[in-house]
C-alpha cells in the first residue's frame, strides 16, 4: 500500500501539469495511465503535430510539449505508474482506497481524474464471431511473435503497425495483409517494402477488403473477407491480427457513482472537486459552464485542483499562496539554488 | 444556414439547422442528435464523428477530403467508400438539403 497526498488519473498535460502544481505548494503524487508512455493524447495522437495555441511557446509538438512538462517536474521525482489503470476506488475513513488493475494499491484522501476521454484501448473487429477468439487468436498487440512462426497469419489496417508487423513476421510465417483502400498511413519506407515483398510474393496484399467473418470450430481455420461491392474471399488463418488504432473508452471512471454528463464529469469552477469529496475531474473529462477542450484550460484547472486538493492533504494547515519567483521554499522545492 | 438531415443506425431522422461555419458534427452534438461523439472535439484526431453520405452525388459534391481524414477513417468503426468524418464538413448554403447516415456505432 503506498500513502501519498494525491493519485492523478491520467500522465497527459493536463495531469503533468497538476503534478507541476501539487509540488510547487509540497504535496506528494503518484500518476496512472494505461499508455506505456508519459503524454497521454499529445503522445499517442500527435506526436508531431505542431501544436500553436500554448501561452508563450509559438510552436510546439505534442512531444516536445510532453517533453518540457517531463522536465519541468523532474524535481519532484514524482512516480509514474504506467501500463496500468485504476479499476477501484473505496472510501474509508475520507482516505480513497485505489486499486489498479496490475494490483497496485494507493491510500490517498485526494484523487485528480485527468484522464483525457478516458483511456486507449485498440479498436477491435466489428464481428461478433471474432471475440471467441480475442486474446487467444485474434489478436490486436503483439507480445511474443515466436507464436506465429510457421503460421498462416492475416493481418488487418494500413498504418505503421499493419505494415511493420507484416513485414518483420513474413520473414518466418504465412502473412497475408488486409487492407480497406489501396492508400497506406504507413511511412513511405515501409510502403514502398510491402509493395516489393508482395512483387515476389512473400507477402499475399489484399487491397479494398475487409474483414467479414472469421470461421474455425474450437480453434480459428479461416477468415472470410468481403469488399464493398459484395465479393468476398475466405483466407486460411491460424491467427488474425487488426491494427485499427486506438479509440478511448471511459472504463472503470463509469462506475465511481461520479455524475456524469455523456463521457465528461460536471465539476465546479472553484477547484475542480465533483460530486464525490476528494475526487477532482480537470482537462478534456471536466466539463462546467463555457468549458473549452484546451491544454491551457487543463493547465489552469490543474492548478486549482492542487490547491482543492491541499486542503485535504494538510487539513491542519493553511494554504498560503505564493510565487516561484520570490518563495525560497518553493526554490528549496525545484532544488533551485542561488 | 442549411438544412441537414442526420439519421441514426436505426433508422431514426433528426433535421436540424445548422449556422454556416460549423461543421456537420458541431450542428449533431449542439442539437443533442446522437450517433456522433466527437471525442476529440473537431480536430480530425479521433475518428468517432464518422458518418456515410450515401447519395453519391452529395458525396461528390462535398469539399474533398483533406489529407489526413482517409487516414482517420482506416481506424473507424466500419469504414467505406463514402465514409466521411463529420467535423471536416463545414456548413454553408451549399449543404442545404444533405443527408448524412451514422454508423452502427463510434467506438
Amino acid at each position: 500500500m503506498i500513502k501519498t497526498d494525491v493519485v492523478i488519473i491520467g500522465a497527459g498535460p493536463t495531469g503533468l501539469f497538476c503534478a507541476h502544481q501539487l509540488g510547487i505548494i509540497g504535496l506528494k503524487c503518484e500518476i496512472v495511465d494505461n499508455l506505456d508512455k508519459i503524454g497521454g493524447q499529445c503522445i499517442e495522437l500527435y506526436p508531431d503535430k505542431p501544436i500553436y495555441d500554448i501561452p508563450a511557446v509559438p510552436k510546439c509538438t505534442g512531444e516536445e510539449l510532453t517533453n518540457n512538462l517531463i522536465e519541468q517536474i523532474k524535481p519532484f521525482n514524482f512516480n509514474f505508474h504506467l501500463s496500468d489503470r485504476v479499476q477501484e476506488l473505496k472510501n474509508e475513513n475520507n482516505k480513497w482506497l485505489v486499486k489498479t488493475l496490475n494490483g497496485k494499491e494507493f491510500e490517498t484522501p485526494n484523487i485528480v481524474i485527468a484522464g483525457g476521454v478516458g483511456s486507449f484501448e485498440p479498436r477491435k473487429f466489428p464481428t461478433k464471431s471474432a471475440e471467441k477468439y480475442d486474446g487467444k487468436s485474434v489478436l490486436y498487440s503483439i507480445k511474443d511473435k515466436t507464436i506465429f512462426k510457421d503460421k498462416s497469419v492475416v493481418i488487418f489496417g494500413g498504418g505503421d503497425s499493419a505494415l511493420d508487423w507484416a513485414i518483420e513476421l513474413s520473414n518466418s510465417s504465412k502473412v497475408t495483409l488486409v487492407h480497406r483502400r489501396d492508400e497506406f498511413r504507413g511511412a513511405p519506407a515501409s510502403v514502398q517494402k510491402i509493395k516489393e515483398l508482395s512483387d515476389n510474393n512473400t507477402i499475399d496484399l489484399i487491397t479494398k477488403y475487409s474483414i467479414k467473418d472469421v470461421k474455425g470450430n474450437g480453434s480459428l481455420e479461416s477468415v472470410e473477407i468481403k469488399s464493398e461491392s459484395g465479393e468476398s474471399k475466405v483466407i486460411k488463418a491460424d491467427y488474425v491480427l487488426g491494427f485499427f488504432g486506438l479509440i478511448m473508452q471511459l472504463g472503470p471512471i463509469a462506475e465511481w457513482g461520479l455524475n456524469l454528463d455523456k463521457k465528461t464529469i460536471p465539476v465546479n469552477t472553484e477547484n475542480f472537486e465533483t460530486n464525490k469529496k476528494g475526487i477532482f475531474a480537470i482537462g478534456d473529462i471536466c466539463t462546467y459552464p463555457g468549458k473549452l477542450k484546451l491544454i491551457l484550460s487543463g493547465f489552469h484547472e490543474g492548478a486549482l485542483a492542487a490547491r482543492g486538493c491541499f486542503k485535504y492533504a494538510r487539513p491542519d494547515e493553511k494554504y498560503r499562496f505564493e510565487f516561484t519567483t520570490a518563495s525560497s521554499t518553493i526554490k528549496d522545492r525545484l532544488g533551485v539554488k542561488e | 444556414m442549411a438544412k441537414i438531415k442526420y439519421i441514426e443506425f436505426n433508422g431514426t431522422e433528426h433535421e436540424a439547422d445548422v449556422a454556416n461555419g460549423l461543421s456537420v458534427m458541431e450542428g449533431a452534438i449542439q442539437n443533442d442528435i446522437p450517433g456522433i461523439d466527437a471525442d476529440c472535439g473537431g480536430g480530425m484526431s479521433c475518428a468517432t464523428c464518422h458518418v456515410y453520405i450515401n447519395d453519391d452525388e452529395w458525396f461528390r459534391k462535398l469539399p474533398e477530403k483533406e489529407m489526413g481524414e482517409d487516414d482517420m477513417l482506416d481506424q473507424a468503426f466500419e469504414p467505406k467508400s463514402n465514409s466521411r468524418l463529420s467535423c471536416q464538413l463545414i456548413v454553408s448554403d451549399d449543404l442545404d438539403g444533405l443527408t448524412v447516415h451514422m454508423p452502427e456505432k463510434q467506438v
